[in-house]
């Protein structure tokens, strides 16, 4: 068990080695002088010199990577062009809605996907699957921000039941964060029902179908626990893979659902990053994200075993 | 009129014309054309037939575990003290289920829960139907692995499944079954996915459990050898249908139709290893999805005449205790 | 030749010998259902011109009016006719969505058959990919096209790039199995050029899974064009795409819902069909996926 941890651990570290060279590589070996892309077309000769000088790009590139690296690993993810900041600070600054949303999403998403499919697995063909069928067809073909809008405008411009964008922080009180959260939650949230749902309704399904199904109901368990406990636990696996893979759709939805619902987070300064060109902001969120994407994937990993006893790899 | 009234309070179960069908997209599977018999208190009664013939549907059909969507038991009554099971509300029928009636099955490598201790599964049995508290239940469980003859049952209890060898899972399903003393037992093939050794040992068990606690057992096979060691009573079925019925002294002694004769002769030497599963007996099982005219074993009987391919034979009094569905079973009796 | 036993094995009941549209509307009713609404869509995309306004007609007189006879999604803040600008957005949205698709297919498919066959570069591809694959597309793609600034032609690459992973990890599966495959290695040790055996057995065994990912790639490729436009990454503002005029018109929600929901629906149809023809090919190729589902 140890050497299969260690051998995840080095295969997430080698991912995270590739995404570094790819990332470093990206501004670097883009046409045209990465200072000169940085500085934008009005800059002037002088401006394009100190970002150059700013960012060590007269260094040959293997000393210019291993400094990267290095001054990552210690912390220091550069500092923002535009805003003349630290990457690191101004990031932390927009973490709180960043995290609220992914997290209220996630737990929506998970809750409800998982009943859906259950339902659905349950009794399939039936009135709920059929709905699921529905409702996971539009759920994968409709973009946040459609989704978005309409619940804005059905939910807050029309009828005033919610705000119509913007954020509180949760210090600011808790009911009020909340009410801000809703609907940029539902938004988000609906796309990864309808996926969440579906792979739990074809895992319960091949699980459902299984002896040991048969043999709980020759015991009279209740239909309740007949899903819930007996055939939930075994479908765990699957549900979980994907819950740990949606991590990486999660983030991209959240840039577009915080530009919708004006949510001043993490997503809203990468794109105003692209819109002044602020390349070190860009860097670091990729590089960050995934890293968390690795970090969340390698655990899911490790918490096969907890679900299933027979996984001791 | 005493008599008769004696007898049919022995009557533990009483299967009354059951039916069941299976569908398809586009075909109906009659695959319990309508059969009847009983079980008495304390009885073992053995049912055997060929794969496919109706064995383990009687069973899931008496317990209602057929898959909901696909197939519905159409006709017929089960009366078990009284009550129609086939009429109960499925939270009635919760109660029924692994209570008074329980059931193993016959893949003991798939019919536990992975993810679950066997203790676990044994104690949720013994929690739905007495209430007890988890720790009880739990001790309950052991106990059970202890009268199963599962050695070390204190560290077992936490084992999971797949800690287990197939024997020792089987007695597992045994001490789950037995776990809320039923009055009866329906054990679908237990032995058939096991190796030989251990299929004796089990059927041994089951034998000398049934002795000790009284319950009367339901024993679906397809090998006459087990009905021999195991069982009392016999119930023959061929395609959905009951074709002869006796103790089994009798039905051994002399078989009344010519399925069980062929059954019989076929009967493979256990000595010899493993038993092949289909007795061979030349020919094709009917298809259930056409309607069946005349026999159903007409075209693979020897004895087969103009009427046995036109008129459906019904089961009927041969001798005392002793009934076949054959319009010849005079005749072959003693051929 | 006949067609290679691989395939018929992953297609035991494809229907090769179609015996018209009736029996597939029966069988694969998705597949006919996606397939035709989309070619309708592009059709209708295509001869725009034949019978929609001009969609870069600003009209300052006629800002933001409600849908007419004239405008039949009402006017945009500039007074441009909206449904004329969604017809042409159609346009850009499907010709990024099918590029990309096409892309990332024939880029995920060399990289897929030669990583099947070359160990060293297997290894070194996939961790590239997995490396890919752990960049959520949006923030990849608005990395790439950060460094030229938005354009037609960088936004086809961004968005074919996140995507090829996934279509590389399927080819190099479909291409692992099969070269086990009893026939496979009877025609290598007969002589045959490897060059050969690829060419006639192992490509055609991963058309079925490639045409599935590719519809997938497809749809994910037109939300993520949408999404990008709509964050000011993609389609320059002066192309109409309905990620740009959804963007534009934010801020008059309230007043004229139909310059955000007219584009906005047709996103969502689109990428339905697209997400339905690839449900129904995914149907029609494993039927037991069909039952499992």
């Amino acid at each position: 068990m140890a050497g299969y941890v260690f051998r995840r651990l080095v295969s997430a570290i080698a991912v995270m080695a590739m995404v570094g060279i790819f990332v470093f590589l990206l501004l670097r070996l883009a046409p045209g002088d990465p200072a000169a892309i940085i500085a934008g077309q009005s800059a002037t000769e002088e401006m394009i010199a100190a970002i150059r000088e700013q960012l060590g790009l007269n260094d040959p590139m293997p000393v210019q990577f291993i400094r990267w690296v290095r001054d990552m690993l210690g912390g220091d993810f550069g500092t923002s062009i535009f805003a003349g900041r630290p990457v690191l600070e101004l990031l932390s600054q927009r973490l709180e809605p960043t995290v609220s949303l992914a997290i209220l999403t996630m737990i929506l998403a998970v809750t409800v996907g998982v009943s859906f499919g259950v339902l659905a697995a349950w009794r399939a063909g039936g009135f709920v699957d059929r709905i699921l069928t529905a409702f996971s067809a539009l759920g994968c073909s409709v973009p946040v921000f459609v989704i978005g809008f309409f619940l804005i405008y059905f939910f807050a411009v029309r009828t005033h039941w919610l705000p119509v964008q913007g954020y509180v922080p949760i210090g600011n009180g808790i009911a009020l964060w909340f009410v801000h959260l809703i609907l940029p939650t539902v938004a988000l949230g609906l796309g990864f029902i309808a996926f969440i749902a579906r792979v739990t309704r074809a895992s319960m399904l091949e699980v459902l179908s299984e002896d040991y199904m048969r043999t709980a109901a020759a015991k009279g368990a209740s239909s309740y626990a007949m899903l819930f406990h007996h055939a939930l636990k075994n479908a765990g696996v699957p549900i979980l893979t994907v819950v740990g893979i949606s991590f990486a759709y999660l983030i991209g939805g959240v840039v577009i659902t915080e530009t919708v619902f004006n949510i001043p987070g993490i997503g809203r300064l990468v794109v105003d990053a692209i819109n002044n060109r602020d390349y070190p902001i860009i860097q670091s969120v990729l590089i960050l994200t995934s890293g968390l994407y690795v970090l969340i994937n390698l655990t899911v990993d490790l918490t096969y075993m907890l679900i299933d006893p027979r996984i001791r790899y | 009129m005493q008599m008769h009234k004696t007898i049919r309070h022995d009557v533990l179960l009483d299967v009354r014309s059951l039916e069941t069908h299976f569908y398809g997209e586009e075909s109906v599977t009659r695959a319990l054309g309508g059969i009847s018999f009983q079980i008495m208190k304390g009885e073992t009664v053995g049912v055997v037939g060929e794969s496919g013939c109706g064995k383990s549907v009687t069973a899931l059909s008496i317990l209602r575990l057929l898959p909901k969507l696909t197939a519905r038991t159409v006709g017929g009554e089960v009366r078990f003290h009284g009550q129609d099971l086939l009429k109960l509300s499925e939270q009635e029928m919760r109660k029924i289920r692994g209570g008074k009636i329980a059931m193993i099955f016959q893949d003991p490598m798939t019919s536990l829960n992975p993810v679950y201790t066997v203790g676990h599964q044994i104690a949720e049995a013994v929690q739905i139907h007495t209430g007890v508290s988890r720790s009880s239940a739990l001790t309950k469980a052991e106990e059970m692995l202890r009268f199963v003859r599962i050695a070390d049952p204190e560290r077992r209890v936490s084992n999971y499944p797949y800690e287990m060898s197939g024997g020792m899972r089987q007695r597992v399903m045994i001490a789950m079954a037995l776990a809320c003393s039923p009055e009866v037992l329906i054990a679908d093939e237990p032995t058939t996915a096991l190796d030989v050794t251990i299929q004796a040992q089990i059927l041994r068990l089951i034998v000398d459990l049934k002795e000790r606690t009284g319950t009367a057992v339901m024993f679906i096979t397809h090998d006459l050898g087990v009905v021999a060691e195991t069982c009392q009573r016999v119930i023959v079925m061929y395609a959905g249908r009951i074709i002869e019925q006796a103790s089994v002294m009798d039905l051994f002694a002399r078989p009344m139709h010519p399925y069980t004769q062929a059954l019989m002769r076929s009967v493979p030497d256990r000595r010899r290893g493993r038993q092949s599963r289909l007795p061979e007996i030349p020919g094709i099982v009917p298809n259930l999805r056409d309607p069946i005219i005349g026999c159903s074993f007409a075209p693979r009987c020897p004895f087969a005449i103009d009427i046995c391919r036109e008129k459906t034979p019904v089961l009927r009094e041969i001798e005392s205790g002793h009934t076949a569905a054959c319009w010849r079973s005079e005749e072959i009796v003693c051929a | 030749m006949t067609l290679p036993a691989a395939t018929l094995e992953i297609t035991p009941t494809a229907p090769l010998e179609f015996s018209g549209l009736a029996r597939l509307a029966r069988r694969h009713p998705l597949v006919l259902i996606g397939g035709g609404l989309l070619a309708l869509l592009i059709v209708l995309a295509l001869s725009a011109p034949l019978y929609a306004g001009d969609p870069g007609n600003m009209d300052p007189f006629k800002r933001l009016k409600p849908p007419s006879g004239e405008m039949w999604f009402g006017s945009d803040h500039l007074g441009r006719d909206v449904f004329a600008r969604t017809i042409f957005g159609a346009r850009i949205s499907l010709m990024v969505g099918l590029a990309s698709a096409a892309c990332a297919a024939l880029v995920g498919l060399l990289i897929g058959i030669l990583a099947g066959y070359n160990r060293t570069f297997d290894s070194v591809m996939m961790r590239v990919m997995d490396g890919l694959m752990s960049i959520p597309t949006i923030l990849l793609a608005i990395a790439l096209i950060s460094l030229t600034g938005p354009g037609i032609g960088i936004l086809i690459v961004a968005i074919a790039i996140p995507e090829t992973p996934a279509v590389a990890r399927l080819v190099r599966s479909v291409v692992l199995s099969v070269r086990e495959r009893p026939y496979v290695e009877a025609a290598l040790c007969g002589g045959a050029r490897l060059h050969k055996v690829l060419w006639r057995h192992i490509l055609p065994s991963t058309i079925p899974a490639l045409m599935v990912q590719s519809a997938i790639v497809c749809a994910s490729a037109i939300i993520t064009e949408a999404a990008l436009s709509f964050l000011g990454a993609g389609v320059p503002p002066e192309i109409p795409s309905w990620g740009n005029m959804i963007a534009s018109s934010r801020l008059y929600l309230a007043m004229a819902p139909l310059t955000i929901f007219g584009p906005g629906i047709c996103l969502a149809v689109t990428v339905l069909a697209v997400n339905l023809l690839g449900d129904g090919l995914r149907d029609m190729f494993d039927p037991r996926a069909k039952r499992r589902r």
